[in-house]
């Protein structure tokens, strides 16, 4: 009965509750969201709730289809991925195979700073630099949009696609680029067809991250969308699943504020399925 | 023996964490008492001061507008401040609910933000005015537009008007904005202007801050706001000649206005509390907590 025994196992019991708090969180935030959102959909019904195209939740005889708000959120998040994935790996390509030290010792400080902005600030600038400048240049008369909230987005998610793909580029075993230069690659093909293959997994992780992100952003979207539950369109306003929850329940009552908790489980479920398929591109990269 | 020591070291921790719990909540709770001491003495203090002597005590409980909300939970806080013994508790369920409320008896105070129907009234309900809601129609400094009749309004805000040289501004769009659904500027207004559920917004924005940016950044906009909220960087405009101040809202000439009324019910006799708790809203104590909180008081 040493000294260094009891310290051991006291430990192992104080790790032990650490990792159920965080399990109780996550089974107790499950619980809630599902026990508050099911009664709403239950009342409106399923598929009126999920494919309903009018969203009226104060009218005189309230409707309450949230088919307009996942669309938006769908084309929101796609378009930033769209804009901001290829820009991130490349970016990640730039900054592992081809800055040299000094370079990449102002760049890489400076993407680290671009994910420590609050999400407020960037919409705070969207709202009063970028939204105006998409009305001007596009002679519209609003500028709030997907378009804006696009932009917005793929800027927020640059910062976690370029720092994992960075991290999986740079483990990549320079066995292998050494190997293919010295096959007569240039280093162009070296990084496309060799260094991106070889760290795919961790780009991956890199993805998924910024599309949860994306599509759990409330902030900032507020602010550039316009927060009209239209159809999604690059120049009107638009509602996404996490602004229509965040503009309508500082007065929601009723069934409004039940339908409200609804479109938060139906985000979850969102994020439960892109955090299984980040454990599945994990895994996958594991294995090999 | 090990299980024997694994059960005691879990016992051990189970009772640090218990200790620590229970440290946490004594200190709280230590903390929340020097409050309570401080609240007290405070109190005595205005008691002291103010020449009733006899303190109240009791629960006020009101209930409706949610357009009110700011205004009462102003005058709730300080009303307890200066009558500690008094707890006034507020449901934010709308001017129907609450009329309903103070009918059936459930509630001292209905608040409504509209008058009460003759029929309401007739089922022994008094209204009593403490405040006056001034709703303003804003456009952009750069828009030539100073003058707008309610029709007008209504038809920028629905859509069928999309463009200011219809109303005689310069040739350009009209971009509508607004405050989000359940907002009680929002109720307010398109209930005023007749235009419920029927609003072609192009914004809808979750503050009247919010809005009065939008319109200043947008020369294209018309959107609305409390009166008290208006300031340099947005016009307010006429609405059907006359200007919006507090002059106008006060005498009534300035159309889109709505009241902030406390209802009781004469067939329930109000407890000293309640009694007054009505009597200060509606003394001049209240006019500048009132108009900071975004209304035009009516006792000047």
């Amino acid at each position: 009965m040493n000294k260094k025994y009891l310290t051991e196992h006291a430990m192992h019991v104080i790790f032990l509750v650490c990792g159920f708090v965080t399990i109780a969180c996550v089974l107790a935030i499950s619980l809630y969201m599902i026990i508050s959102g099911i009664p709403a959909i239950k009342e409106i019904g399923l598929i009126k709730f999920l494919f309903g195209t009018k969203w009226a939740s104060t009218a005189a005889e309230p409707s309450y289809g949230i088919l307009a708000f996942i669309l938006s959120s769908i084309c929101g998040t796609l378009g930033a991925c769209v804009l901001g994935i290829p820009l991130g790996i490349l970016m990640a390509v730039f900054l592992s195979k081809m800055a040299n030290n000094k370079v990449a010792g102002i760049v890489r400080p400076a993407v680290e700073l671009l994910a420590g902005i609050p999400s407020v600030v960037y919409g705070l600038i969207g709202m009063t630099v970028l939204v105006p400048f998409i009305r001007k240049t596009f002679g519209l008369t609003n500028g709030t949009g997907l378009l804006a909230v696009i932009i917005v987005l793929t800027v927020m998610i640059l910062p976690s696609i370029i720092s994992l793909a960075e991290t999986a580029l740079s483990s990549v075993p320079p066995e292998y680029e050494e190997a293919s230069l010295a096959l007569g690659a240039t280093k162009m093909e070296t990084a496309f067809k060799v260094s991106i293959p070889a760290a795919k997994s961790g780009i991956a992780a890199g993805v998924v991250l910024g599309v949860g992100r994306a599509i759990g952003e409330a902030m900032a979207v507020m602010m550039v969308a316009g927060n009209v539950p239209n159809m999604p369109s690059l120049f009107n306003s638009v509602t996404l699943l996490t602004t229509a929850i965040a503009k309508e329940m500082s007065y929601a009552s009723g069934l409004q504020r039940q339908a409200l908790y609804s479109i938060g489980l139906v985000l979850y479920v969102f994020i439960i399925i892109i955090n299984l398929v980040l454990n599945v591109a994990l895994k996958r990269g594991n294995k090999k | 023996m090990k299980m024997n020591l694994r059960k005691v070291l879990a016992l051990v921790l189970c009772a640090a964490l218990i200790f620590a719990l229970g440290v946490g909540c004594s200190s709280s709770g230590s903390s929340s008492d020097t409050a309570a001491d401080t609240m007290a003495s405070e109190a005595a203090e205005t008691a002291a001061e103010t020449t009733e002597t006899a303190a109240l005590s009791g629960t006020i409980s009101t209930n409706g507008s949610t357009s009110m909300e700011k205004v009462i939970a102003a005058l709730i806080e300080s009303f307890t401040a200066e009558n500690p013994g008094v707890t006034i508790t507020y449901d934010a369920t709308g001017s129907g609910t609450g009329i309903t409320a103070v009918t059936e008896g459930s509630t001292d105070i209905g608040l409504s933000s509209r008058n009460l129907k003759d029929a309401e009234a007739e089922a022994g309900l008094t209204a009593t005015v403490i405040a006056l809601d001034g709703i303003a129609i804003i456009v952009n400094t750069a828009n030539t537009v100073t003058d707008l009749t309610i029709e007008q309004i209504a038809g920028l805000f629905t859509g069928e008007i999309t463009n200011w040289s219809e109303v005689g501004g310069e040739d350009m769009p009209v971009a509508v904005i607004g405050r989000e659904a359940g907002s009680g500027t929002r109720d307010g207004f398109e209930s005023i202007v007749g235009v419920e559920d029927t609003c072609a917004y192009d914004q809808e924005l979750t503050s009247t801050g919010a809005v009065v940016a939008a319109v200043a950044s947008n020369e294209y906009a018309i959107g609305y706001a409390s009166l008290s909220s208006v300031d340099d960087s947005v016009v307010a405009v006429d609405v059907e000649g006359v200007s919006c101040t507090e002059a106008t809202v006060l005498d009534g000439t300035y159309a889109i206005q709505r009241p902030f009324i406390m209802v009781t019910n004469d067939n329930a006799e109000l407890s000293e509390a309640a009694q007054a708790f009505l009597a200060y809203c509606t003394s001049s104590e209240v006019v500048d907590i009132i108009a900071n909180a975004g209304a035009v008081s009516i006792a000047q």
